[in-house]
């Protein structure tokens, strides 16, 4: 699908070209390349440690890379802080959940748009009329997006008091709440039981068709992964040891001695 | 209809009641002052509010922003509309300080607002207890500056102020000072509703429960840092250029951390990011001090004991997060708290 050899007309959502970043005396990511066309699902797996969440803390610009280049629909995010690389279309959710507790559900979906409220400090003290427009805006969008998402009987309730799930689909719900293009999932499943897995799994295929989005997911659980993505990146120490569809990936060499160790003794 | 407005017909009410009270002399002096320091605590409370309240980061040098805007109003007022030693004869018709009183009082705002400056630029990489001690440092900076400055008094404090308020009496006989901290209390409480309820307001809070997320999610968090900041420092300036105006003579000596502590008080005791918490608080400690006026200097005794004990068995103060309307449901068919 994505190699890099393969040739494609349609511009990359992302692309990322020798990415490199480095800890101190720790390579925590280490010349790494991708390139996500739009409409993919695509997953980043890995042992404990090897660097997933560096790439995506890269990718969402918190982090700035020692050496190569993100670009996002073609810009360069160099330089560039996290909520402007937001702006460009791109949304994540995180490993541990990171809702505003003590918000309410709809608040948190409405402080997402902040990046496009169009308003600034005197308007909201004024009250102009295109301040009350564009709030009036940003709360149908909201609610609609929770009863999208079969949220809108909690848009009172205050995060904290949600079960994990139910906090899993809002933290979700809250980044597309941006309409981003690019969709970055750390770890969805995790904390989650069976049942709630396969809800999950449920969410993120319709999101998929639903949304027009790029998704790009880590995730440890295997299953979702060979359910969900069409292609597989895994990384290791930060470095790519394999790459390709589900089926390709779990019988590589490489995989299997990365997550089981090297059996030749 | 009535219900609509209801707030604002209160509001109106309690203006025009103090004004008629303070114009016919109907209360002691001693009284008009303890409710204009009331407006004045409140300014101070519920702005102090917005950052320790709402965003989440513990300021402590409340008090030196104050200090510039009651200079700043001060020096501009007495400059402008009053015969001075320093400064000699007033540069404008002295009757138009009845018109510039309030761009006088905005003015010491404004410098206040970027004196704030001071602690915004450094809350961009600095959180916490080291943005505290750098709080302080701005308070102490602030003041030290002042009592350097020979021209305008230095640690002697400055005054003058009382004759800007007789030449607006000369003009139109009205107890101006009720007048005035009154309007700007209500206009400083109103502006930190608007700011706080709305989308773009609501990342202060953003901030202050998971800055990273806020940032993540769109929310320019240095941009929101320096406005909240800005605010918040500006609102006290106005306040101490009310107090400096009540008392007719100000001295840096009364800006210092100990001030600053007392407001840091009223906030915890009123409850963090409750606004209704924060007025209600600083009225109440206002009443509280003059209360416990006869016991003098053992009022700092008992006052702080005060705060151990809230800390102790409420530490979120006595509104919490909550505001009133929360607290009595009722109250939403007359206004909206939040």
């Amino acid at each position: 699908m994505e190699n890099a050899n393969s040739k494609s007309d349609l511009q990359p959502v992302l692309e990322i070209r020798n990415l490199t970043q480095q800890f101190g005396g720790l390579r925590a990511v280490s010349n790494f390349n991708v390139r996500l066309e739009p409409g993919g699902l695509i997953g980043l797996i890995g042992p404990n440690g090897a660097g997933k969440t560096t790439v995506f803390n890269l990718v969402s610009g918190f982090y700035q890379p020692t050496s190569g280049e993100i670009l996002i629909n073609g810009i360069n995010t160099a330089g560039m802080k996290p909520h402007q690389v937001t702006g460009l279309g791109v949304a994540r959710t995180f490993q541990n959940i990171r809702l505003w507790n003590d918000m309410s559900v709809l608040d948190n979906i409405r402080v997402a748009q902040h990046g496009k409220l169009q308003y600034g400090f005197f308007h909201a003290v004024a009250r102009s009329g295109h301040y009350l427009a564009r709030e009036r805006q940003i709360e149908d969008d909201a609610r609609e997006l929770l009863e999208v998402f079969d949220l809108q009987d909690y848009a009172e309730e205050f995060p904290k008091n949600l079960p994990y799930g139910t906090q899993r689909k809002l933290e979700i719900a809250r980044a597309l709440s941006s309409k981003p293009q690019l969709l970055l999932l750390d770890e969805p499943a995790a904390g989650l039981n069976s049942a709630d897995i396969h809800e999950l799994i449920r969410l993120v295929r319709w999101i998929h068709s639903h949304f027009d989005v790029t998704i790009w997911m880590i995730e440890h659980h295997m299953d979702v992964m060979m359910e969900l993505s069409s292609y597989i990146k895994v990384i290791d120490f930060g470095e790519t040891i394999a790459e390709g569809t589900p089926a390709e990936v779990r019988n590589h060499p490489a995989v299997i001695t990365a997550y089981l160790g090297d059996e030749k003794i | 209809m009535l219900k609509r407005y209801s707030i604002q017909l209160i509001l109106v009410a309690c203006g025009g009641l103090l004004t008629y009270v303070a114009y016919e002399e109907l209360v002691s002096l001693y009284l008009l002052s303890v409710l204009m320091f009331m407006g004045v605590n409140v300014i101070l409370s519920t702005s102090l509010n917005l950052v320790n309240g709402n965003m989440g980061e513990f300021s402590c040098g409340h008090a030196g922003f104050m200090c510039v805007g009651a200079y700043v109003s001060s020096v501009l007022g007495v400059w402008l509309f009053a015969k001075d030693k320093v400064f000699g004869p007033p540069v404008l018709p002295p009757e138009l300080a009845l018109y510039a009183f309030p761009l006088v009082i905005l003015a010491g705002g404004v410098a206040a607002a970027l004196a704030g400056l001071l602690v915004a630029i450094p809350s961009y990489k600095t959180r916490g207890d080291y943005l505290a001690i750098i709080t302080i440092a701005a308070n102490y900076i602030i003041i030290s500056a002042i009592e350097n400055l020979g021209v305008i008094g230095g640690s002697r404090g400055f005054m003058g102020m009382k004759s800007v308020i007789s030449s607006m009496e000369d003009v139109a006989y009205l107890p101006w000072m009720p007048i005035w901290v009154f309007s700007f209390t209500i206009f400083c409480v109103w502006l930190i509703r608007r700011y706080v309820s709305s989308t773009f307001g609501k990342g202060v809070n953003a901030i202050s429960q998971d800055e990273v997320a806020a940032e993540i999610m769109s929310v320019n968090t240095n941009k929101i840092k320096t406005i909240t900041f800005m605010v918040s420092s500006g609102l006290a300036g106005i306040a101490g250029g009310l107090f400096a105006y009540i008392l007719g003579y100000v001295n840096p000596g009364s800006f210092n951390i100990l001030k600053s502590t007392e407001v840091l008080v009223m906030v915890y005791l009123g409850g963090m990011a409750s606004l209704s918490g924060a007025v209600l608080s600083a009225i109440a400690f206002t009443i509280l001090l003059e209360l416990l006026r006869p016991l003098q200097i053992i009022k700092w005794v008992v006052i702080p004991l005060l705060l151990i004990i809230v800390m102790q068995f409420r530490p979120e103060g006595i509104m919490g997060s909550r505001e009133l309307s929360d607290i009595f449901p009722w109250l939403k068919r007359f206004y909206r708290f939040k």
